[in-house]
């Protein structure tokens, strides 16, 4: 699996940092020295860009700036999320921020939570090459040509487990050469996984039960009326949960639970 | 960038101290958690105590409430919108529910009001799903474990929090519609973290009584927002939703009910009249407005819209003099600053340490009273961290989870935090993490009441853009709970309240002349600024100078 994403790469030799630190970036084909710190989209608004597109959470989670770019001296294209890449000297960029992606509709409810259903849905999942073009194209190192294989296999849940930290940036659907939206698949494929094949959390059925039975009701209407020294008081009784206990940790004091 | 020698050099200090500390906790020993006095004492440190930070709001329903200067700045500037200039008898859209903030409200809240029989249109600056909810990692508070939990305590727990200045409605509301919360987002099929048996995962956060904060790995909000923005998108028939297209005013009808909204297109500059039945709210938060000149964890687009459209309408705010400040924010590499680096960290175990490698405070106290210590730590005691552009910070001992849990238990809890370290050549499954508080949610808001209604009749407000659910601070885990809950809810209120509204008055921006009037006749130094401010300014000054032909209205050009 190709690591080259988003690492610190050596600067080719050529495009030497210039005085106090600034590199010669290339945004669109033209030329910008910006600090050398920055991050390419810090840069970008450094040239003197106000971003609408292409710009989002500015942490690496909401895939609004996924980026391409090339140097001179490389046949290769690099990809990274614009807010978590650091320019480099003679960078070329250019960002993605938007690629058209078909998504299917459906009721996730009676979707059947089979490895069919992909392959219904997505029927042009059969066409990949294999070429892993995908893979090298993900900025969060995914093995996404690994979770394609298995959602052409039908298992839905090494999908589901594969894809877990795609942030749908779209750059592997605008590099595919057969046309696959890699990140609804994987979407899918996590909603029928946990939806129905995980095993329902049977503790969140009782509370919900307990709260509709109105098991706390007469605790809380007391509570609400309760003034702020009551309230203190029986904040600073609350016995905690220690750190290191187990999920089936008890406390002493048994009263005002949902069992 | 990975740490420089020197900072390498003080890491070995936390490495000293390392076994001893992993030992105590091993043994259930902790750092003595601060009583409530204690609390109150080291809050003077909290910016929210720094009075010239503050000023006072000189017009509207909350005149004479003393809050943000940068909050203030935009209650005092006129309508970025001439109400002269809008024809609105050219009605561009209509629909039954409009829902102003493509987040986790904002998607839920449209999820509902369609289950209940409205079409809905939802319009968002950004994309569906850029909000601060995508953004949140740590987790999401619910009282599932019927065993050793309930909405009982989970209330004390936010009460707590909150300094018990909380709205005892809006907060029963929270924790009792936690638990069904879980259920939902299970069958929408969000995929959380759980045991072998399907029962969900569970920990602690700051100030939580009982391990009750659920989990998707690190990407708890992310795995939340991709999940239910997939589900707003099967309903295409009864679901439009429009991109790029921020909400400037809320449109008022004859009766002063709320009946549509004023979008920009960001792109095209044009502006679109909207004509709806009930209006949700829900535009999220304001980190972006940077106050105090923190740094900020927050979604380019928090700048806080929703609190101007709904103070121009007449809604008053709640609980907006308090802001949070997340404890740990990224110091160190300078391209991460700000960063959000989870409160999971601290739930599981990791320490806070200062220069000398020692601990000065229990890593669990609720995040005001974590963030004041921190600041005391570095500004008084002058125990700080130094970084290499000058900030101050202290070290976050990731490492000691792995001491403590197991080898891989960092990576396989972290991996998000894990991999963008790793880029910047830390590992921080050895070295830890260096830390500041950074600026993270608006603890208040518009006025609600537990059905998300307002005094304006259809108009309903839902998650960071209301204010009184979590008091003056807010705990980790109860946000990305109080966007589902209250959303939920303005999708039931407002599909219900479109049943029963007689509807079919004309639109009217009044009130936005009435606005921008009550400023100048209380003589308010308005100084040409416009609001909502929509997008923050990161515009480089050297530039600015030499576009000789371009105007800007507020940040934008």
């Amino acid at each position: 699996m190709s690591k080259t994403a988003t690492k610190p790469k050596k600067a080719p030799a050529k495009g030497k940092a210039d005085e106090g630190s600034h590199v010669p970036i290339f945004v669109m084909g033209k030329r910008y020295d910006v600090p050398a710190s920055l991050t390419i989209q810090k840069a970008l608004e450094y040239a003197g860009y106000q971003l609408v597109r292409g710009c989002g959470c500015r942490g690496g989670i909401c895939g609004a700036c996924g980026t391409v770019f090339r140097f001179p001296d490389s046949y290769r294209i690099e990809v990274g999320l614009a807010c978590q890449t650091v320019v480099q000297p003679d960078m070329y960029i250019a960002q993605i921020p938007f690629f058209p992606g078909n998504k299917a509709v459906y009721d996730i409810e009676t979707l059947p939570a089979e490895g069919g259903t992909i392959a219904a849905l997505y029927p042009e999942v059969f066409k990949c090459v294999g070429c892993g073009t995908c893979t090298r194209s993900c900025p969060m190192d995914i093995d996404v040509l690994g979770y394609i294989s298995k959602a052409i296999q039908g298992d839905i849940r090494a999908v589901a487990e594969g894809s877990f930290d795609c942030v749908m940036c779209g750059l592997c659907a605008a590099r595919c050469p057969a046309e696959e939206v890699q990140y609804n698949i994987a979407v899918l494929a996590r909603r029928l996984y946990a939806r129905h094949l995980v095993p329902k959390a049977a503790h969140v059925a009782k509370a919900v039960q307990a709260i509709e039975g109105g098991t706390f009701a007469k605790a809380l209407q007391e509570l609400k009326k309760k003034n702020v020294d009551e309230l203190k008081k029986l904040y600073k009784a609350l016995e905690t949960e220690p750190d290191m206990a187990e999920d089936s940790w008890t406390p002493k004091d048994r009263s005002f639970l949902g069992d | 960038m990975p740490y420089t020698p020197e900072l390498k050099e003080l890491i070995k200090k936390v490495e000293k101290t390392r076994p001893a500390r992993v030992e105590k906790k091993r043994m259930g020993g902790e750092f003595p958690a601060m009583s409530l006095q204690e609390r109150e004492a080291i809050l003077k440190f909290h910016p929210d105590f720094k009075e010239d930070g503050r000023t006072e709001i000189l017009v509207g329903p909350s005149k004479g409430y003393r809050i943000a200067k940068e909050m203030v700045s935009l209650l005092h500037a006129k309508s970025r919108v001439d109400p002269d200039a809008v024809d609105l008898t050219q009605v561009d859209h209509e629909t039954d529910v409009l829902v102003i903030g493509g987040g986790g409200a904002g998607s839920s809240a449209a999820l509902l009001a369609r289950e209940n029989g409205a079409k809905v249109l939802i319009a968002t600056k950004l994309r569906l799903g850029d909000a601060n909810t995508m953004m949140a990692e740590g987790g999401i508070q619910a009282a599932t474990k019927t065993g050793k939990d309930s909405p009982y305590f989970h209330y004390l727990d936010v009460m707590g929090g909150g300094h018990f200045k909380n709205d005892p409605g809006l907060v029963e509301t929270l924790v009792v519609e936690a638990p069904k919360v879980m259920a939902w987002l299970e069958k929408q099929g969000a995929m959380f973290s759980k045991f072998e048996d399907g029962s969900l995962k569970a920990m602690h956060g700051g100030g939580t009584s009982r391990k009750r904060m659920h989990y998707a790995g690190d990407i708890t909000g992310a795995e939340i927002m991709r999940t239910l923005r997939d589900e707003v998108k099967n309903h295409p028939d009864d679901i439009k939703v429009l991109e790029f297209s921020p909400a400037v005013e809320l449109l008022l009808d004859k009766t002063g009910a709320c009946a549509g909204a004023v979008l920009f297109n960001l792109e095209t500059e044009e502006y679109f009249v909207v004509k709806a039945k009930a209006v949700i709210l829900a535009t999220g938060g304001s980190g972006r407005l940077h106050i105090q000149d923190f740094m900020t964890t927050n979604h380019y687009g928090a700048t806080g819209d929703g609190l101007i459209l709904g103070y121009h309408a007449g809604v008053p705010l709640k609980f907006l003099h308090t802001v949070q400040y997340h404890p740990t924010g990224a110091v160190f590499p300078e391209q991460a600053e700000g960063l959000l680096i989870t409160e999971k960290f601290r739930g599981a175990g990791a320490n806070v340490l200062n220069v000398d490698g020692e601990q000065f405070v229990y890593e669990r106290e609720p995040r005001d009273v974590e963030a004041a210590a921190f600041i005391r730590e570095c500004l008084e005691r002058g125990k700080g961290v130094p970084t290499p552009t000058g900030k101050l910070g202290v070290w976050l001992d990731s490492p000691m989870i792995d001491v403590l849990k197991g080898e891989g238990t960092v990576r396989k809890e972290f991996p998000g935090k894990w991999i963008l370290f790793h880029r910047y050549g830390i590992d921080i499954t050895k070295e830890p993490m260096l830390v500041y508080p950074t600026l993270h949610y608006q603890n208040g808001g518009l006025e609600i009441n537990s059905r998300t209604e307002t005094v304006v009749p259809g108009l309903f407000v839902a998650g960071e853009a209301s204010g009184g659910i979590h008091g003056e601070n807010r705990l980790m885990g109860n946000s990305l709970l109080d966007v589902v809950v209250f959303g939920r809810i303005a999708g039931c209120s407002a599909a219900d309240y479109v049943k029963r509204a007689l509807k079919d008055g004309a639109l009217s921006l009044d009130h936005v002349r009435a606005y921008n009037r009550s400023l100048d006749d209380a003589r308010v130094p308005v100084d040409g600024r416009v609001a909502p401010m929509l997008l923050p300014d990161y515009s480089n000054p050297d530039v600015r100078k030499k576009q000789l032909t371009t105007t800007y209205t507020g940040t934008l050009r």
